[in-house]
């Protein structure tokens, strides 16, 4: 055998080899969306979305209190998380810019965005919860804004710092003060690029389980004080997928499969955004 | 008056950024002021105790941290080969039709939260590994495996892209030279790609190393160190979200706050590691 | 029809009736192309953008069967076989016609590896060998003093005109019978640039050259042949000299006396 000869054999067995396992890896991921499609739609009821929460065996029982406090608490967090991250990164990109300390920022922000979110819950708890002496829907929203804050800020500075610089030059070139060129201009000139940021971070924070833990805790029924321990879906789906009874796993395979398709469409609109916007 | 405004956008918004800042600093103070307690009390044994019984105030953290390491490393051992077979597979193999749908759900599946793979994993493969592999089939095993299914969509998609770097040019020349598809893959594309790889891989063992839910669900929490990975175990994370409602005590608390800061320094590590090393460099094309 | 001249040298390549369309194109991009190529020395193609000269050099190695979906049509005849077949083999195809491409292509790896790249593909193993005929490569791509001294070094320290001659060493290392150059000198200086000229010229010798450029005045130095091309076909081929001096065809005086292009 040439050697020649030896080389495309072993090429064809190594692209056999990415074939297979690019067929594994696929494999797996979509039966994990099959699992959550078929499960979800099967718990799926108007019930779920009329009834709170029931103890096992009640035929009378859904998600409502998840689904409201889920609004809720990722509302409240959107709410602060959303402004002070364009506030911040507006900062990095068009005051800050290349200097050591915006760097810096950019730099810890990275790292934030992958840092583990539990540790968010444990500090929370330590500054939150812990004085107020209990838990708390703001609690779980504090938690949000935190893990948010730094996933708007770097997609707003990388979004404004697309902005060509002729177009700011422009609107300095007819007097305006720079806080006008940024609104007017800046922004104008990278909405689509921030609105996926936004949707994108909101979709992140919302699958978030581990920082609510031991913040908002949780609740059975439903309840729209954020003073007060409050129910999210995806506490709701831990403890009802970890208990031993079926109806309440069937509850679990609902609140799975919505929290899925509303992260997945908050996904697919964001890239629907950006796709637009190079198609122009 | 528009002076005014200019300067109070300035301030505020140099203000919330340079937040950013404080507010890391804060995460760290508050977690070691309160592991203060645990810190001067168990000092360095506290790392190396093998035995965790809050009932005795006995509070070891080895276990979990050997579970933190184990689990991680099983997760990468097998996610590293596929990801890269599924990144050679999007990058240059697919047909044109396949690469963009396949390639677009990989990246909406590393979308899908953490909480759905524990949950998948809880229901689907805990009993797989219980009727073909042994054991009660809530174990570190399945918590790698689980683990490695959730990082494989992170870590293709990224190496896909750092290979999808490495200029047309540079691949036709190997080409030109009479190369096969995986002599070019392996002599020009991996090596340009490098840093980009390595790094990705990096950050998504810092990623996996401090991820929760995805295997509180199927790990079990059991504080024992066990070669047997078909047995039962626990993470730093599985310990935080088991137990910290549960504490009852001073000390208790401590050493799960210090367990929280642990976690902490290691995944900030390991991220800046990925960040500062390897996805700094950049090439000259 | 096209107005080629008689070439008397033997041929390395014959180009019969080519046709080449693009995945993406719905019209052909080379229409009924004829074309002889001659040995042992150089062939210009020179033309507007667009019109060809790059998709045709792309084909005499097959480079286009890289990105799926492209057609070949017609013949391209060398050593008697037609090389646009189903079952040619292409490693063994481009082993014999190499190629050097609009931007030097240094891989990352040593210069050295670089230049040893192409024979260990083939199997060489033995060091002396290998190191011998690296060094002669690279004396012969004019390059040897400037590296000798460094060939386990990063291929990408080196300038761009020296990455260019270390890209030419890796090709005739592997002793081709034809290469290609894919506008070699376009992201080059001018002292760079003559200096690659020179060493095509010098190469002539032992292989048979086909360059596409852009730039007629390179065209007029170093060739032998030229080939004008406009719209996916080739207007005229002639000797340098006659077509630089007396076209025959109308469009050819036109685009070489600056009318269009």
């Amino acid at each position: 055998m040439t050697h020649t000869q030896k080389r495309i054999i072993v090429n064809n067995i190594v692209m056999m080899l990415s074939t297979l396992s690019a067929i594994i890896g696929i494999g797996f991921l979509f039966w994990i969306l099959g699992v959550l499609i078929l499960n979800g739609v099967d718990a799926l009821s108007w019930n779920i979305f009329s009834q709170e929460g029931a103890p096992p065996g009640y035929e009378e029982s859904g998600l409502k209190h998840a689904l409201i406090g889920q609004l809720m608490i990722v509302g409240v967090a959107t709410f602060f998380g959303v402004p002070l991250g364009i506030l911040a990164g507006t900062y990095l990109s068009e005051y800050g810019q290349q200097s050591k300390l915006a760097e810096t920022i950019r730099d810890i922000s990275d790292i934030m965005m992958s840092a583990p979110s539990i540790v968010i819950g444990a500090f929370v708890y330590a500054v939150v919860v812990a004085p107020m002496g209990h838990f708390s829907g703001w609690a779980g929203s504090i938690a949000l804004t935190i893990i948010m804050l730094p996933i708007i800020l770097r997609t707003t500075d990388d979004m404004l710092q697309l902005v060509p610089s002729t177009l700011r030059e422009a609107a300095f070139a007819l007097g305006a003060p720079k806080y006008k060129v940024i609104m007017q201009v800046v922004y104008r000139g990278a909405k689509a690029g921030i609105l996926t940021g936004i949707l994108l971070g909101v979709a992140r924070v919302a699958g978030e389980t581990a920082p609510l833990l031991f913040t908002s805790f949780n609740d059975n029924f439903l309840n729209t004080n954020m003073n007060e321990p409050m129910a999210s879906l995806t506490v709701t789906m831990f403890n009802y997928a970890t208990s031993p009874y079926e109806d309440w796993q069937k509850l679990g395979w609902a609140a799975a499969f919505i929290l899925s398709m509303f992260i997945l469409g908050l996904n697919i609109l964001g890239r629907l955004f950006l796709l637009k916007k190079r198609g122009k | 008056m528009s002076i005014f405004i200019d300067k109070l956008f300035r301030y505020a918004s140099r203000f919330v950024a340079m937040s950013i800042l404080l507010l890391v600093a804060w995460i760290f103070t508050v977690l070691l002021q309160n592991s203060m307690e645990s810190i001067t009390a168990l000092g360095f044994d506290f790392v190396t105790e093998t035995k965790w019984a809050p009932n005795l105030e006995k509070f070891g953290a080895l276990p979990a941290i050997y579970g933190s390491v184990l689990s991680t490393f099983i997760a990468m051992v097998l996610a590293v080969p596929l990801a890269i077979g599924v990144a050679i597979f999007l990058s240059e193999l697919a047909p044109a039709k396949l690469k963009s749908p396949v390639g677009v759900s990989i990246e909406l599946l590393a979308a899908i939260p953490s909480v759905i793979y524990g949950m998948w994993g809880l229901f689907y493969f805990v009993p797989i590994i219980r009727d073909h592999v042994g054991g009660i089939g809530i174990s570190m095993l399945t918590a790698g495996i689980v683990l490695s299914i959730m990082i494989l969509p992170f870590m293709a998609a990224v190496t896909r892209d750092a290979m999808n770097t490495t200029p047309d040019i540079l691949k036709e020349s190997a080409y030109a030279l009479g190369g096969t598809k995986w002599d070019v893959i392996k002599d020009i594309i991996i090596p340009y790609a490098k840093a980009g790889i390595i790094g990705s891989f990096i950050l998504a063992l810092g990623r996996a190393i401090g991820e929760t839910m995805a295997v509180t669900f199927v790990m079990g929490n059991v504080h024992n160190i066990s070669l047997d990975i078909t047995a039962p175990a626990t993470s730093i994370p599985v310990t935080l979200a088991n137990e910290f409602n549960e504490a009852d005590s001073g000390l208790y608390y401590s050493s799960l706050f210090e367990l929280s800061l642990l976690l902490l320094i290691i995944s900030f590590t390991i991220i800046s590691i990925a960040k500062f090393y390897f996805l700094r460099r950049k090439r000259i094309a | 029809m096209a107005t080629i001249a008689e070439i008397l040298e033997e041929k390395t390549l014959e180009v019969k009736d080519f046709e080449f369309t693009y995945a993406s194109a719905e019209q052909a991009s080379i229409k009924k192309l004829t074309m002889p190529i001659a040995k042992h020395s150089i062939t210009a193609l020179i033309g507007p953008s667009g019109c060809g000269k790059t998709t045709l050099l792309r084909s005499f190695n097959r480079m286009h069967d890289l990105y799926p979906g492209n057609k070949y049509d017609g013949e391209i005849l060398f050593k008697g076989r037609n090389i646009l077949q189903e079952k040619e083999d292409l490693i063994n195809l481009r082993i014999q016609i190499g190629m050097i491409f609009q931007k030097p292509t240094a891989f990352p790896m040593s210069i050295f590896d670089n230049v040893a790249y192409g024979m260990r593909l083939q199997g060489m193993k033995n060091k002396s060998e290998l190191s011998d005929r690296v060094e002669k490569a690279l004396k012969d791509a004019a390059i040897w003093k400037e590296v000798k001294d460094r060939l386990k070094h990063d291929a990408n320290g080196l300038s761009g005109g020296q990455q260019q001659r270390l890209c030419i060493a890796r090709a005739i290392a592997v002793e081709p019978e034809v290469l290609l150059f894919d506008e070699p000198t376009s992201a080059l200086d001018p002292i760079s640039t003559s200096g690659i000229e020179e060493l095509i010229v010098e190469l002539k010798e032992r292989v048979s050259i086909i360059i596409v450029t852009h730039n007629m005045q390179q065209a007029a130095r170093v060739s032998d042949y030229t080939g004008f091309m406009y719209l996916g076909e080739l207007i005229e081929l002639g000797k340098t000299e006659d077509m630089f001096v007396t076209p025959r065809e109308k469009l050819t005086e036109e685009y070489i006396t600056g009318k269009f292009g």
